[in-house]
């Protein structure tokens, strides 16, 4: 029952990047780019992605902290604030250098799988290996304190 | 490049759904809807048993193209560069750095952002920035 529920839990997440067309990464650059603003192909969709799942997660959130725990869990994992490091400062840099050069991040990544052929396996492997070397390299280094794990 | 159209109305639709799910996923699993940090644990060392978990959830979110296509008779839009190297370099990058600062647009930006936690509003500030100067450089200045 749980794996059902986070299927279809994917599914709808996947169908609203479709239908904000975030799935598009000619969509996703043509925000990204603010060289289109003088241009005129600017494309400013993704605010408004940005703001509406904001908005629907900030009310959801907080009616669901309110709950004792989750249906199929103990408790709830709200990751801990790692306050402003190095890494929370390059870890985000790097990752946007990469979402802005191609226009696929995790998520659209995923449902390109599904339509994008052999270029979106090329990168989702790709992003994969950077994925497991961050791992590795958090194993090698430090063990995480806190409940960082979690985010 | 491939010019897109305006479509906030879409946007917003489109928006809602993602929040709507992942409230969900956090009411059902307790978890936090980022695709980065649930693609990655996949991948060993396994800290925890949520592993199909985690794997169907990523199956949904695959068949979701599928499934619109199956209810709108076509499929999505989608304009993707054949360029090995910026597909390795990108997906690297992207991976890596997702990884490493513990978020991506949806585990920062989306959740991150409605918790009000001021660690994922720098975090989307900075992909945000260095997303734009890098499209800015591949189209205007290479």
């Amino acid at each position: 029952m749980a794996l059902i529920v986070q299927f279809v839990i994917g599914l709808i997440f996947g169908l609203g990047l479709v239908v904000a067309g975030m799935s598009d990464p000619a969509k996703v650059l043509n925000f990204l780019d603010v060289g289109g603003i003088a241009t005129g192909t600017w494309d400013g969709s993704l605010a408004f992605v940005m703001l509406a799942a904001v908005a629907v997660s900030f009310a959801g959130f907080r009616w669901v902290r309110r709950r004792q725990a989750p249906m199929f869990g103990d408790r709830f994992h709200f990751p801990a604030d790692p306050g402003v490091t190095r890494r929370t400062i390059i870890g985000p840099l790097l990752f946007g250098v990469g979402w802005g050069l191609v226009g696929l991040c995790p998520g659209p990544a995923i449902t390109a799988l599904a339509i994008g052929g052999t270029s979106a396996w090329l990168f989702a492997v790709a992003m994969l290996l950077g994925m497991a070397a961050a791992r590795g390299l958090d194993a090698a280094t430090a063990t995480p304190a806190t409940g960082l794990q979690d985010a | 490049m491939t010019e897109t159209l305006f479509s906030p109305l879409a946007a917003l639709l489109g928006g809602a759904l993602i929040g709507l799910a992942a409230v969900m996923l956090m009411a059902a699993t307790g978890r936090i809807a980022g695709i980065s940090g649930i693609a990655s644990r996949l991948l060993p060392p396994y800290t925890d048993a949520a592993f199909a978990g985690r794997l169907v959830f990523l199956l949904g979110l695959l068949a979701a193209p599928l499934v619109w296509a199956g209810l709108s008779g076509h499929l999505p839009q989608m304009t993707l560069t054949d360029d090995p190297l910026f597909l390795v370099a990108g997906g690297a990058l992207a991976g890596f750095g997702a990884t490493w600062g513990r978020g991506c647009t949806s585990g920062h930006g989306v959740c991150g952002l409605a918790r009000l936690s001021r660690p994922s509003a720098l975090a989307v500030m900075l992909f945000m920035g260095s997303a734009a100067m890098s499209i800015f450089v591949v189209r205007h200045l290479l």
